[in-house]
């Protein structure tokens, strides 16, 4: 039986941008796709480059690498999509990152007090200590930018035509 | 041998789209959502200037009946570089006439995707979803998102202004 003391394994992803790797909780990932193309429109959301097409659905891309690592991605060889979850609902988003993807069993250490908000907690593999990334602090949502969310029936994620 | 069951699958709902471009960007409207197309020619004798304001997307108005319509420039709202505007939408059921570089083409589509809720800020506003065409991937306008009430508010007091300067300069030139 666990004790509260005792951590729990848990399955992450690790993902690579530039030199650095930090962790996803692979609950979260949906799948590594190979760089497609990005298509821009014009938005006000700066954290976003655009969106890529996947499996028929339109997935937003943010490149969370300024904000890890202090510069943007010169080389990048896949986006990792995984889901974000939105108080009225989850939807996908595109992380570019560079290098293959790895799926790995940890315990996870929960964040200290002085950690920044994207940190949700530590994992140790092979000799590194890495960063398990939350999501909901490191992308763009309506409740991160301070601005009303969209309520789930104007944000259904696919819906039928409506004139 | 029995011939094959019907399809008896409803068939997906389509709405025509008229595709086209504003400071070289493809965009989408559904077709019903415009009321008329002129060229931007046809508007000289129509439109009046408006003085700078704090809209600066819209310089002309055009009388319409009692109505009075603002001509937005799309590169203007939506942050792009200027082109020169060849046509102008007039929107249904908005007080919008705007400036478009032109009509790429007319087609249909089965499926409007809202915008992520990772898109958070004005752009909520400035479309109704996203749509793929031909693996592109466009955004669909909402008519209403070109001019907010407040703009609206500030822009007819403008209007107001210099309606009554005018009458003012009338009177003086004639006095009764």
């Amino acid at each position: 039986m666990m004790t509260s003391t005792e951590l729990e394994l848990q399955s992450f992803v690790l993902l690579r941008l530039g030199e650095r790797r930090f962790a996803l909780s692979a609950r979260e990932i949906v799948e590594l796709v190979a760089p497609s193309r990005v298509f821009r429109f014009p938005h006000r959301t700066k954290e976003l480059e655009g969106v890529i097409l996947r499996r028929g659905r339109i997935v937003p891309v943010c490149d969370i690498s300024e904000r890890l690592i202090g510069k943007r991605l010169a080389s990048r060889r896949f986006y990792l999509v995984a889901t974000r979850k939105y108080s009225s609902g989850s939807d996908w988003i595109g992380l570019p990152v560079t290098g293959e993807c790895e799926l790995i069993t940890a315990e996870m250490t929960p964040p200290g007090a002085t950690d920044s908000p994207h940190v949700a907690g530590w994992i140790a593999h092979d000799g590194d200590v890495i960063e398990v990334l939350n999501l909901e602090e490191l992308t763009p949502g309506p409740r991160a930018q301070g601005t009303q969310e969209p309520s789930v029936s104007s944000a259904a994620f696919a819906h039928e035509v409506r004139p | 041998m029995q011939a094959p069951a019907p399809d008896r699958r409803p068939a997906a709902k389509t709405e025509q789209i008229v595709l086209f471009r504003v400071g070289g960007k493809l965009f989408a409207i559904f077709s019903g959502s415009v009321q008329e197309v002129r060229s931007v020619d046809s508007l000289s004798g129509m439109s009046h200037e408006l003085p700078q304001s704090t809209v600066g997307k819209v310089r002309h108005f055009l009388r319409r009946g009692d109505r009075t319509l603002f001509v937005v420039d799309g590169t203007a709202h939506f942050g792009l570089p200027a082109e020169a505007p060849s046509l102008v939408f007039v929107l249904r059921h908005t007080r919008t006439a705007l400036l478009v570089d032109g009509i790429e083409k007319m087609t249909s589509i089965s499926r409007l995707q809202a915008l992520s809720p990772a898109f958070c800020h004005e752009e909520r506003r400035w479309y109704r979803g996203l749509t793929a065409i031909d693996q592109t991937v466009v955004p669909v306008v909402e008519p209403d998102g070109f001019l907010s009430f407040e703009e609206q508010t500030v822009l007819d007091e403008i209007v107001a202004a210099q309606a009554q300067q005018s009458e003012k300069g009338r009177t003086e030139e004639h006095p009764a």
